[in-house]
């Protein structure tokens, strides 16, 4: 009789076989002993700061099991005294400075350093607080940040940096005044950061959290004069009973808006049904592009992260962008413009608010081009977190409740408008609504199974009605920058490119509940969503008779100047940091006859060798003794990267700007000002 | 041509001159005066026409030159500035420009001795004529240091002709990979950066590793504070370094090396790149080197000021570019270092040991030390000892020949010798422990003094009289420690942090009974779990003190006493009534009005009030105020 | 660099000194794992790091901002304040610490007003450091003043010094 060998390690005394783990605490874990960590990530990089996984290999001494890989034959104990005496005191140290009061924090219930204090049994806290009380930055519409919370585990920064590629927080100051910190330790809300809000979600305490606006909404629902109208997106649905205790991905939809109707919400309709009106705005403009074979790839521009990230590093791209507005805004811009007339009242009294999976969604809904006639066409934002501690408040419990449907008629969708959530679901819906426009008919199976995945990027040939298409579709930014790079030097060509910022798509933003688990979760919401598209009677955006109603009331055609005008946007280069014009040669008095010079320094123009002519200009001004007159800064970024270099001269734009001809513009616009007439100026 | 055909076999010191007059231009002694000195001596040699020459370009002229030359520090920084005159191997002590006169008269047209410029054997009053004389050098065995202090640094050819990169071209000519591990491991060599861990393992385990990049590093982060054994080695011998990292490169593999030099020692930052300059100048770092067909490139690069950073995976970091913040091991560098490549990282001085090694072989070095540490060790002697500076020793050197033979003993705060007045030696800087009375005769290697809580360390040794109040020691040595804490990890980052307000409270009074019992399992549980070098050490002087030294902790925390006088808050001033005239005139001086008394009458402190300033010690013409200084002298 | 170099350059345009970055930059090949040498040549020419020099090398590194300030703020070496034209700095290292280093600290603080919080002088002459370790412990206590290395220092030769360079500043500005 031969018994296979297996590699395996002792723990505790007992044998694990060893399956592929990457380390110890992986084998650790499996063996059923879930030892504590706070800067473990299966996702990130190990970074091994926390000490909380210490074990105690057999002839190697104290280890971290989270850095150790696993080798044939070790013997590992996890729980000797030593170890126990060192976990608690990290916990203890930690608990000293830490801001305590977790009966007013909004993580109280789901913090991880609440629940490793209450299992290694912490009941006094020994040593002192010594740190001192740093403010709360609330300057983000996404995210608070409150430094007196954090651990230092880094993982926010690690996600930022490996999967978002952005870094727009990292550790600064060294030793006991180490801090997580936006550069130059501004407020987050000045820089790079694009809200997706991700930091928060691997945060194990109340550091970083969704900023909340639930006060705003209470107020409006208990305002007499205005009419609370509510939109739920797709991933909602099946993660809040998440935080009723529910199973993972149970669609708990007409709880919630049952839940809503008692809390006072006036009228509450679905996301879904705009996602379907986005499918068929952004599906008409891709077969146009793709008809006439110009600004190919079209990329979607329903991820309000993912559009600030393409405004901030990729402005030579935003021309690709869909002008399309996300479902969001398509509906708080369609109810603002339809409603009043509808129910007799004014455009101001009707308050939109909406419940979404998502921090930047708060973000989005205060851009500026999504106000019309002075108000927002989205108020406020709630996060599914939100929502759920809302009807915590009111005392109901979600899953008693009787279910109750959407009102009509923008509580009505296909299963294309659902599957949004998914990574990929925006791309199957637009597929869905190609194969029935140009093909005359409606997809017999409109599942499209190759399209649907948990890697970060998948590529996919298909064919529709004879036409070719290729389409990516990504979630992470710092892959989605990965295909970004790849498309700008040619090295890929698709089609379509469908961004979302959180992984696995909207089911796993960050306004979801969230748990060391979260994998899981994510897992079973997607499956949920693509569950709820099965049970629905139409699966295409086309077969939505509301949508097409609303196209012959109020919008005409697909694509229409009105809808243009209520359902499409435009975009802008955003600096990548808030970083005033760096004034490089200052005139000595300045006063009104100095002329002043910028050149770009953004990304775009740097790469085209602004430098250069930064360089070119100064020693010309100082060899011609110009400096009382001509001021020189460098400026981050105008509104052209596509023809860079761009510099300014006084009010006129130079583009693909060399020296000589900035050098000609100076002189020329001097003697301007001089003379107040042109004359020909010496070189 | 090729710069080896130009080294003799023998080396000549006088490099063909008649006299040769070095002078010391270490930063200790340039920064007291000794470019003058030089400057005065060319202008006099000019002055009195004595044929001379200064850049030794003309080695082959015997016509009765003589050479003054600069060389690195020769270890005697205390005495410094200082002169050696070859071949009577003379050394003058504290030399001023005035005095250059007498001794090119007395010394160099003469064949005499300047008496009143020679070292004074405090105790004997003897008058030392050279090295040959001085206990502080005799004493030592000095390889690693040997050149310090002879040739100058800047000098190729001087290194060559004292065989210098003999050992590095055997290496790629003559020996294989294996061979030159197999050589270091047989030999012994442990680490001297403080780990003494075996350099031939470290090396052979980079060795191994199939890849088609490694590196070399060169720790030159001293970071100790009080440690300068690297500094002079790179100021005074830049090219051992260099060779040193070639054979390291040539061992493993490794075609690129680079040496970590902290930025606090501009000196031996501009010596070690005008070495790399001149050695790639004349063929000996670059393509097919010593025509063997590898390459060998040697960069430069500073450190910004972090300590940490002499920690290996923290320095990698670093040299990414990055924050200087360890990684945990495993993985370990000579696996996965610098860019995830095998990296090998070797302090100065275990390079310079390899150097000696390959050339003379594992067997030479084995003849001093101890079977399990053999070799030499440098030390830096600072502290209440008569005789400061850098020292050589081989392992299981005891203390007491340290202390007393080589550093003539323990001195009073007022410098004067004091027989009876040894109470600790501090050794391994900021990671290390303390040496008692009772360790006076245990001879000093690695494994020894690990068994009695201390470690080598990088070598700081510094000794301390009885006025020492061994708290404050540790606390000095937490708060440094605790301020260079990267922050990555809980445990130092905190712990320490909590450490230090501990020994705050212990020294200003405030500790109770609980106070000592916490400090010592926060110290243990630090030692045990923090991520690296640093915060596993960090425990280590607080640790040792409680363990050598508990009786002045107890003092602190329940008598609320400093027995050393030195912990200002617990010094309780008063005034001894039959001493006290009543003159008022402390009263006056007092800042915070803490004095009362009638005139004429004995005055009294308030407690309550006293800052423990010292004005009115100062101001008391008859020495009435007691209990300000620690009683020693 | 010794006192007239550094009046040198701080007679040097804006203009010339960012000149300087870009060829730092372009030295350095752009490379970000270069950051730090990067640091250490700019703060040479400025003195210290300034914010919007800190942000233009982050851009022409192609590294986040964050990073860079994270980087800087890592070092001690490295100022993002403007630091006075004589950095004083005093070495506490064992050593020097063991002989006397603090009343020197001390001294000078009172003499120029300047306390741990705020180690540079209004007008920009002092800014006061203490070191860990200079590496020349045999001449206890060590003070540097710029590059210049003083020796066997009492609070008196320190208070000293600082009246002679006083002296000296006065006497080049009439």
């Amino acid at each position: 009789m031969m018994k296979t060998q297996s590699a395996t390690i002792t723990v505790d005394g007992r044998p694990v076989t060893i399956e592929g783990e990457r380390n110890l605490l992986e084998l650790v874990r499996k063996a059923g002993i879930d030892l504590p960590t706070f800067c473990y990530h299966s996702d990130l990089s190990v970074y091994g700061a926390c000490r909380l996984c210490l074990v105690d290999v057999e002839g190697r001494g104290i280890l971290g099991a989270c850095s150790t890989p696993p080798e044939p034959g070790l013997v590992v104990r996890t729980n000797t005294q030593e170890l126990r005496e060192i976990r608690k005191i990290s916990i203890e140290l930690l608990l000293a400075n830490h801001d305590r009061e977790c009966t007013s924090c909004t993580r109280s219930g789901s913090c991880q350093l609440q629940d490793i204090a209450r299992r290694l049994g912490i009941t006094k806290i020994r040593y002192r607080s010594i740190h001192q009380l740093k403010p709360v930055d609330t300057s983000s519409p996404a995210l608070t940040r409150d430094p007196n919370k954090c651990v230092l585990c880094g993982d926010c920064v690690r996600f930022c940096d490996e999967i978002q590629g952005i870094g727009a927080i990292d550790f600064a100051y060294r030793g006991h005044e180490a801090a997580v910190l936006p550069a130059f330790g501004r407020d987050l809300g000045e820089g790079e950061c694009i809200n997706c809000g991700q930091c928060a979600t691997v945060c194990p305490t109340g550091a970083l959290a969704p900023a909340s606006e639930i006060d705003a909404v209470w107020k409006a629902i208990h305002d007499p004069d205005t009419v609370v109208v509510a939109q739920i997106a797709p991933a909602v649905r099946v993660a809040i009973g998440e935080q009723f205790g529910s199973d993972y991905g149970l669609n708990t939809t007409g709880q919630v808006v049952a839940a809503m109707k008692r809390m006072g919400f006036n009228i509450v309709y679905d996301t879904s049904f705009t996602a379907d009106l986005t499918v068929i705005e952004e599906a008409n403009e891709f077969i146009a592009r793709k008809t006439k074979g110009e600004r190919l790839p079209l990329f979607t521009s329903c991820c309000p992260g993912w559009v600030k990230f393409a405004e901030q590093s990729f402005p030579q791209l935003l021309g690709n962008l869909s002008s399309c507005r996300s479902p969001q805004q398509m509906m708080g811009s369609m109810v603002k413009h339809t409603l009043p007339a509808q129910l007799g009242r004014e455009r101001k009294d009707i308050v939109m608010v909406s419940i979404m999976p998502c921090t930047a969604k708060k973000f989005e809904a205060r851009r500026p081009e999504f106000r019309t006639s002075g108000s927002p066409d989205v108020d406020f934002v709630l996060t599914t977190q939100e929502l759920a501690r809302m009807i915590e408040e009111s005392g109901l419990a979600l899953n008693k409740l009787h279910p109750a449907s959407f009102d009509m008629p923008m509580g009505f969708k296909t299963g294309a408008g659902v599957i949004f959530g998914n990574s990929g679901g925006v791309t199957e819906a637009v597929l869905r609504y190609a194969v029935g426009n140009i093909t005359g008919q409606n997809p017999v199976d409109p599942e499209f199974e190759e399209i649907r995945g948990e890697q970060a990027l998948r590529i996919i040939r298909t064919e529709v009605g004879g036409l070719e298409l290729k389409l990516a579709i990504v979630h992470g930014l710092a892959k989605a920058r990965e295909v970004m790079n790849r498309i700008l030097e040619g090295s890929l060509t698709v089609d379509l490119v469908e961004v979302m910022a959180c992984p696995g798509g909207c089911i796993g933003g960050a306004g979801q509940p969230v748990g060391r688990d979260i994998a899981e979760r994510r897992r079973a919401r997607t499956e949920s969503l693509y569950n709820a598209d099965r049970l629905l009677d139409l699966h295409c955006s086309q077969e939505n008779h509301f949508v097409n109603e609303c196209y012959q009331k109020y919008l005409g055609e697909p694509g229409s100047r009105e809808s243009h005008r209520l359902l499409h946007t435009h975009y802008h280069h955003r600096r990548r940091a808030g970083a005033e014009d760096i004034a490089l040669a200052k005139a000595k008095e300045l006063g009104d006859g100095v002329l002043t010079v910028k050149v770009c320094a953004g990304t775009g123009c740097f790469l085209r060798n602004s430098q250069a002519i930064i360089q070119g200009l100064m020693k010309y001004v100082e060899a011609n003794d110009l400096d009382e007159k001509v001021q020189v800064q460098a400026s981050f970024c105008f509104e052209m990267c596509g023809e860079g270099p761009n510099v300014v001269v006084g009010e006129s734009i130079i583009s693909h700007a060399t020296l000589d001809t900035v050098i000609t513009a100076i002189h020329a616009e001097l003697a301007q000002m001089s003379t107040g007439s042109v004359q020909a100026g010496a070189c | 041509m090729h710069m080896m055909e130009q080294t003799t076999s023998h080396p000549d010191p006088l490099m063909g001159a008649q006299r040769r007059v070095i002078l010391c231009a270490g930063t200790g002694c340039v920064a007291n005066g000794a470019m003058k000195v030089y400057a005065a001596f060319q202008e006099r040699m000019q002055a009195y026409n004595l044929p001379f020459t200064l850049e030794l370009r003309e080695e082959n002229d015997n016509s009765g030159k003589t050479a003054v030359t600069r060389s690195g520090c020769q270890g005697f920084c205390q005495m410094g500035p200082l002169v050696t005159i070859l071949p009577e191997n003379i050394l003058y002590n504290q030399v001023k420009p005035a005095d250059v006169e007498e001794i090119i008269a007395v010394s160099l047209i003469g064949n005499g001795v300047v008496e009143r410029l020679l070292y004074i054997e405090p105790g004997t009053e003897h008058a030392c004529k050279g090295t040959d004389d001085i206990p502080f050098y005799t004493r030592q065995q000095r390889f690693v240091l040997g050149d310090c202090g002879i040739i100058d640094p800047d000098n190729l050819d001087e290194y060559l002709r004292n065989d210098g990169y003999r050992a590095a071209k055997k290496a790629f000519v003559q020996m294989s990979q294996e061979e030159i591990c197999t050589e270091i491991s047989e030999s012994g060599l442990r680490g001297r950066g403080g780990g003494g861990f075996p350099t031939g393992r470290k090396w052979e385990a980079a060795r191994r590793q199939v890849d088609d990049k490694k590196y070399v590093i060169c720790n030159a982060d001293e970071g100790d504070p009080g440690a300068f054994m690297n500094r002079s080695v790179m100021e005074g011998n830049p090219h051992s370094v260099i060779e040193g990292l070639m054979i390291a490169a040539r061992a493993i593999g490794a075609d690129e090396t680079l040496v970590y030099v902290r930025a606090e020692y501009p000196l031996a930052v501009q010596r070690m790149r005008r070495a790399v300059k001149d050695a790639g100048e004349r063929g000996i770092l670059g393509k097919n080197v010593f025509g063997s067909g590898f390459n060998i490139s040697c960069e430069i690069m500073e450190g910004a000021g972090a300590f940490v950073c002499g920690e290996e995976t923290a320095m990698i970091a670093s040299i990414e570019g990055q924050r200087g913040m360890p990684r945990p091991k495993p993985p370990f560098p000579a696996e996965s270092g610098l860019w995830g490549k095998p990296t090998i990282i070797n302090n100065v001085e275990t390079l310079a040991h390899a150097v000696r090694i390959i050339r003379e072989g594992a067997f030479r070095f084995r003849e001093l030390g101890t079977p399990a540490s053999p070799g030499t060790k440098t030390f830096a002697l600072t502290g209440h000892v008569a005789n400061t500076g850098l020292i050589e020793v081989p392992f299981g050197t005891t203390l007491r020949e340290i202390v007393y033979n080589i550093g003539g003993g323990i001195t009073a705060d007022d410098g004067s010798i004091d027989p009876a007045g040894f109470k600790a030696v501090q050794i391994g800087g900021p990671s290390g422990g303390c040496l008692t009375k009772e360790h006076l005769d245990l001879p000093m290697d690695f494994d020894s003094l690990r068994t009695v809580g201390a470690m080598v360390g990088s070598g700081g040794l510094v000794a301390m009289n009885q006025g020492t109040c061994m708290v404050a020691v540790a606390r000095f040595f937490m708060e440094f420690t605790q301020r260079e804490s990267c922050g990555k990890c809980v445990l130092c980052r905190e712990g320490t942090r909590q450490m230090l307000a501990m020994m705050d409270d212990i020294i200003e009074g405030k500790a109770d009974e609980t106070t000592l019992p916490l400090l010592r399992e926060l110290a243990l549980a630090v030692q045990k779990g923090s991520l690296c070098g640093l915060g596993k050490t960090a425990p280590n002087p607080v640790l040792s003190t409680l363990r050598h030294f508990a009786d002045e902790y107890e003092a602190h925390v329940k008598d609320k006493v400093c027995p050393a006088g030195q912990c200002k808050a617990l010094l309780k001033p008063w005034i001894d009534a039959e001493k006290c005239k009543g003159c008022g005139k402390c009263v006056k001086k007092c800042p915070v009005e803490a004095i009362s008394g009638e005139l004429k009458q004995p005055h009294a402190i308030d407690q309550e009030k006293c800052i423990k300033c010292g004005a009115c010690l100062l101001s008391c013409k008859f020495g009435a105020v007691e209990g300000l200084q620690g009683g020693y002298a | 660099m010794n006192a007239l170099e550094m009046e040198t350059i701080l007679q040097q345009t804006p203009a010339r000194r960012f000149e300087k970055v870009c060829a730092i930059l372009e030295q350095h090949d752009n490379q970000p794992q270069r950051l730090i040498p990067i640091l250490q040549a700019v703060q040479e020419e400025y003195r210290y790091l300034p914010e919007d020099v800190l942000t233009f090398v982050a851009t022409g590194l192609d590294v986040p901002p964050a990073r860079v300030f994270g980087v800087a703020t890592f070092y001690s070496h490295f100022a993002l304040k403007p630091k006075g034209k004589y950095c004083i700095r005093l070495c506490d290292g064992t050593a020097c610490h063991v002989k006397r280093s603090i009343p020197i600290l001390e001294a000078i603080y009172k003499r120029l007003g300047l306390s741990s919080k705020r180690n540079t002088t209004e007008d920009m002459l002092f800014t006061v450091e203490t070191v860990a370790c200079l590496g020349a412990c045999g001449l206890a206590p060590v003070v540097v003043i710029n590059e210049e290395i003083h020796g066997q220092v009492t609070p008196e030769a320190a208070v000293k010094l600082i009246d002679e360079i006083e002296e000296r500043e006065k006497v080049s500005c009439t």
